[in-house]
């Protein structure tokens, strides 16, 4: 009876059912069978929580100082938005690697998993000539307290997609050797989290840097 | 409650520890009652009202304290073992626990409520009108006092014009500062008379304490923080800044001078003027 | 019968440094952390020695540490700058890579598999990998001592502007600031790995049987700190960052317009000092909380086994631990009465901190009723139990002053407050630490520590700590503020040398005390008396079922299997005075 719940969730999940009978922690992450999440699920919501609490620093010296009487809210460069599309699209991308693996489609995973890198180091090299493009044109660092917050928030995002991309970079060697099925693809779905994650981090950042 | 299978044996290491606790309550109330060090000599209105505060933690932390060290010692001796007895296995008791919790929190609120009125008081309430004011800046390391002289107008500073000799960049050229005063670390006052200090700073955070008067207040650079208070005793007090500023923090010292009459104040001014106002 | 494949033991035989130093085995990476901050715990106190001999003798020539030291001590007297450096590394040395190292770094490893059952973390190589990040930043904290221009000026704290403006502020802040935040961040991203490691070990991989209100105090600690770290550490991080830009960048994070250094005006505009207090301390009250919820689990826990009787009231320990640390989220400006914070936030602030003293004192209330009634063992690992929660009510009762803001104009930066926070976050931390240590000793290297050497520590130490921090309570009510370099330089403090002088003495007399503890502890785990039983102490919980030392793979072939709580302690009716957490109901009369 258990065994059919287990399926039902593996499907969804990708971790593969237990053959032995649900036994304690044995020290390599395989979850305990009264506990309904696996420990990298765990620790990948833990991982988001931390790097959540990080921007939510950053974000409320933002809002504490949007107040400052001589606070000058600058126009960002369009190509912001460029790039944000980008990202957005590439969690896309990553999403239907997901769906992919779950119908068993491997080269359709690869291939939406080559796309999703891509597109990462596409955004984060974007982001380099977006700073580039507003030192260019007068819009430094320490210009006023709009563009400090610009740099330095879009700055600590890049290094966290770069980590990101570090990730994406384990999953896919591991889906190129063919390590992923429909019933065990833990990894791409958790990496797909952070990925997700971090989009809608910047997607929060954009829209706060530019409306607030 | 039952108290298990057993008594309980008096050890030695049980005594020790309960006339260590016992040392520490008698030692601690020679010092809080008998008070061989203790605040400096108040020196103002509102500090009053600071000390009764202090004054009525003192009691309920005392009594907390002496309570709870008693009892942990005379458990710790009453309650040893040489190594066969069994303790009760009793362990929960929620009417005792509710009943303390409770207590607790009414005793913490009403402290609570003791010290807002205080705090509402030093904070919430406006100097009186006509109320002297003077200028407190702090730097690195010393404490700037600006009068605005018999005028009763602050002359205008300007950064731009800030030197070793004119520390708050005073523009002798304006009307208003043609009486003002700068003195370094130095201030006087006049008794039973209220007075206002407006803090501010010129490079980091120092904080204007005078312990006498207990008054503690930062000055923030950026801000314009302002403190006022009642001094009740003539002399002269010490001044020292309460936050760590650089390698000269300790040497933030300042001479608070609090004059008899008002007129012996304006006598004071008026020679700080002559002085500099010589060259 | 839970039967794990025996071939998973089989391990090939490692040699001395895959097994002793880059080990992913929980247990080594604890003790790598015992050893590492117990060596930060000696520069700690070092460097707290020399600022005890300044206070009380100041300006005092000491020709050999003009030797010793020749840019400190310039002309045989200490340099002032050198003094507050001293204030600032021996507070961050302490609070961060000994404290929170030892607690959660070292007992967390240590025990959590152990006590839940588990063979190791759910990650052993992420744990390896916290450890030697951890290591690298004890390096570099230490290495701010040595550069040019020496550590920092402002304190553990590092308020702003102070510590944004770079050099101009004074020396140590240039090269020696920019060391002190990259431990720190190198700190944070270990502590943060750990965290990670503890809370989805705890939650995921308890052995059948173990529901979370049969876990031991030391494990619900354990769990809430982590979180507690998650949630705190980043925070810190982001200040951390802002601060870098405004001292390498030019940016205004917290530097106001107006600033003039040497006479000249400083160009930033727009930053406010006050945000980094603000963040800082949104980090710094949990921090405090992450110090002391471990040592109260395991002094709770020890204090139990060693009065043979069970914890009073374990449920009420749990909330109250878990309240403690939801409420330690908005008590942070208890910092910042006198900071220039609008005086509604302080009263705000008095309230909420008022309120957190209430699941303290249940704490308290809950101790005494264990110790009432109880049967006490008196072994030094007892005895600094015992000890912990009469330096814990001191060190909390001050507490009391403190959040009441009224009170706190006046003991705000004086030595009020330096006597709470080291009584309430160092020594009794320290104490339920060497609790810890004395205790599970034992497990660890399979002999005990001396138990004479250990009595002759408790004593000398508890009388210790009180004559070195309970005068700092009547030296803050004469106004003696923190950080100053000489007091003498004050008229209204020189009636107060004799007792900064008291202190001195009885602070050095102290430390030497704990030579003899460190030489207890490392002569022990080689010429220790050998313990020939897995459990010598007659313990309930689950790394008692294991030998001494404990073996890779803590726990044989079969993982054990909980029936019962904790806390079985003279049961009525059973064989023995304690029931471990393996018997089976009914078992216990056997």
């Amino acid at each position: 009876m258990p065994v059919l719940t287990e399926d039902k969730l593996a499907g969804d999940i990708g971790v593969p059912p237990r053959m032995t009978p649900p036994s304690g922690g044995d020290g390599r992450g395989e979850p305990d069978s009264s506990f309904p999440v696996s420990s990298r699920q765990m620790a990948t919501w833990l991982l988001m929580t931390g790097v959540g609490m990080l921007f939510a620093g950053l974000t409320s010296a933002y809002i504490v100082l949007r107040g400052v009487p001589t606070w000058e809210h600058l126009q960002l460069p369009p190509m912001v938005w460029g790039n944000t599309l980008i990202l957005l699209v590439s969690s896309l991308t990553f999403d239907l690697a997901r769906r992919a693996v779950k119908v068993d489609n491997i080269s359709a995973v690869r291939k939406w998993l080559g796309l999703t890198a891509a597109l990462g180091i596409v955004f984060v090299s974007g982001q380099i000539l977006l700073w580039r493009q507003m030192t260019a044109s007068g819009l430094l660092l320490t210009s006023t307290l709009h563009s400090s917050f610009f740099y330095v928030l879009s700055g600590v995002h890049a290094v966290h997609i770069l980590g990101g991309l570090i990730g994406l970079a384990w999953v896919s060697v591991q889906a190129w050797k063919g390590r992923f099925s429909s019933i065990s693809f833990e990894p791409l779905r958790l990496c797909a989290n952070y990925w997700h994650f971090m989009g809608g981090v910047w997607l929060f950042l954009i829209l706060l840097l530019v409306f607030a | 409650m039952a108290d298990g299978n057993g008594p309980g044996r008096i050890t030695i290491a049980g005594l020790a520890f309960a006339f260590m606790m016992l040392v520490l309550i008698i030692v601690s109330v020679w010092l809080f009652v008998a008070q061989p060090w203790w605040f400096p000599e108040l020196a103002s209105v509102s500090g009053g009202d600071i000390d009764d505060v202090f004054m009525a933690v003192l009691i309920v932390t005392g009594i907390a304290f002496i309570g709870v060290q008693g009892v942990l010692g005379y458990f710790v001796a009453r309650y040893g073992t040489r190594g066969t007895e069994r303790a009760g296995y009793w362990h929960d008791n929620p009417k005792a626990e509710a009943g303390l919790l409770i207590g607790t929190a009414v005793i913490m609120t009403v402290l609570v409520f003791m010290g807002q009125r205080v705090w509402a008081n030093i904070y919430f309430t406006d100097a009186p009108e006509g109320t002297l004011e003077v200028q407190a800046t702090g730097e690195q390391f010393a404490w700037d006092f600006h009068y605005a002289g018999p005028d009763g107008v602050f002359g205008r500073t300007d950064a731009k014009l800030i030197t070793d000799t004119n520390q708050v960049g005073l523009d002798r050229k304006d009307d208003a500062a043609k009486d003002d005063i700068v003195v370094v670390n130095e201030m006087h006052v006049v008794v039973n008379k209220p007075f206002k200090v407006r803090l501010r700073s010129k490079d980091v955070i120092h904080s204007f304490f005078l312990p006498h008067m207990r008054v503690k207040q930062d000055a923030v650079p950026g801000m314009s923080i302002l403190v006022w208070l009642e001094p009740t005793r003539t002399g002269e007090f010490e001044l020292a800044c309460a936050e760590l500023c650089g390698l000269g923090h300790y040497r933030m010292k300042a001479k608070v001078v609090v004059e008899k009459t008002e007129q012996d104040l304006n006598n004071w001014v008026k020679q700080k003027l002559a002085e500099q106002t010589a060259n | 019968m839970q039967v794990q494949h025996a071939t998973e033991h089989a391990h090939p035989q490692l040699g001395f440094w895959r097994k002793y130093v880059f080990s992913t085995d929980h247990k080594i990476i604890g003790i790598q952390y015992m050893i590492t901050a117990m060596a930060m715990a000696v520069v700690g106190g070092l460097l707290s020695m020399l600022m005890r001999l300044q206070l009380a003798w100041p300006s005092q020539q000491w020709p050999m540490l003009g030797k010793i030291l020749p840019v400190a001590f310039a002309g045989n007297i200490m340099d002032p700058g050198f003094y507050v450096s001293l204030v600032t590394m021996h507070g961050t040395i302490m609070v961060f890579f000994l404290f929170t190292a030892v607690l959660t770094g070292a007992f967390g490893n240590f025990l959590i598999p152990l006590q839940i059952g588990a063979r190791d973390m759910a990650f052993p190589f992420l744990n390896a990998l916290s450890y030697w990040v951890f290591l690298l930043s004890c390096i570099v904290i230490i290495s701010a001592l040595f550069v040019a221009g020496g550590a920092p000026l402002g304190g553990w704290t590092a308020y702003a502007p102070l510590s944004a403006l770079g050099e101009a502020s004074g020396p140590g802040e240039g090269a020696g600031m920019t060391l002190w935040i990259t431990a720190l961040g190198l700190f944070t991203i270990s502590g943060l790995m750990g965290g990670l490691n503890y809370v989805t070990t705890i939650l995921t991989m308890r052995t059948k049987g173990l529901s979370m209100m049969r876990l031991p105090l030391t494990q619900w600690s354990l769990l809430i700190t982590a979180i507690l770290g998650l949630l705190a550490f980043p925070v810190l991080l982001a200040a951390a960052i802002l601060l870098t830009f405004d001292r390498m960048g030019g940016t205004s994070f917290f530097i106001p317009s107006g600033i003039i250094m040497n006479n000249r005006l400083l160009g930033n505009s727009g930053g406010h000092p006050l945000l980094w207090q603000h963040l800082f301390w949104f980090f710094g009250h949990p921090e405090v909380y992450i110090v002391i919820l471990p040592a109260m689990g395991m002094a709770s826990d020890i204090l139990s086994t060693f009065c043979r009787k069970p914890i009073f009231s374990y449920k009420m320990m749990v909330y109250s631990m878990a309240s403690i640390a939801g409420l330690s989220f908005i008590v942070w400006g208890n910092h910042m009465f006198v900071s220039g914070m609008s005086p509604f936030l302080g009263s705000v602030f008095t309230m909420t901190t008022l309120v957190i003293a209430v699941p303290s004192a249940v704490k308290t209330f809950n101790w005494l009723g264990t110790v009432w009634g109880a049967r006490i063992r008196f072994t030094t690992a007892s005895l600094f139990s015992i000890g912990f929660i009469s330096v814990f009510v001191s060190g909390g009762l001050s507490g009391i002053f403190l959040g009441s803001s009224a009170a706190d104009i006046y003991l705000q930066d004086t030595y009020f407050v330096v006597a709470h926070f080291h009584l309430v976050m160092a020594i009794a931390p320290l104490f339920a630490a060497f609790a810890g240590i004395y205790y599970w000793f034992p497990k660890m290297f399979g002999r005990f520590m001396n138990e004479f050497l250990g009595k002759v520590h408790f004593w000398a130490s508890l009388i210790g700590v009180y004559a070195v921090f309970f005068p700092m309570h009547i030296l803050g009510i004469t106004g003696h503020m923190r950080r100053i370099y000489d007091p003498l330089f004050y008229e209204f403090l020189k009636p107060d040398q004799a007792m900064n002088v008291f202190v001195s003495v009885s602070a050095f007399a102290l430390a030497a005390v704990q030579l003899i503890f460190l030489a207890n502890f490392f002569i022990s785990i080689f010429a220790g008396k050998k313990v020939n039983e897995n459990n010598p102490w007659h313990a309930t919980t689950l790394e008692w079922e294991t030998p001494c030392p404990t073996g890779h793979g803590n726990f044989g072939d079969e993982l054990p299997v909980v029936h019962r709580w904790a806390f079985d302690y003279s049961v009525p009716g059973a064989k023995n005075d304690f029931v471990p957490q393996t018997v089976p109901p009914g078992g216990e009369k056997v």
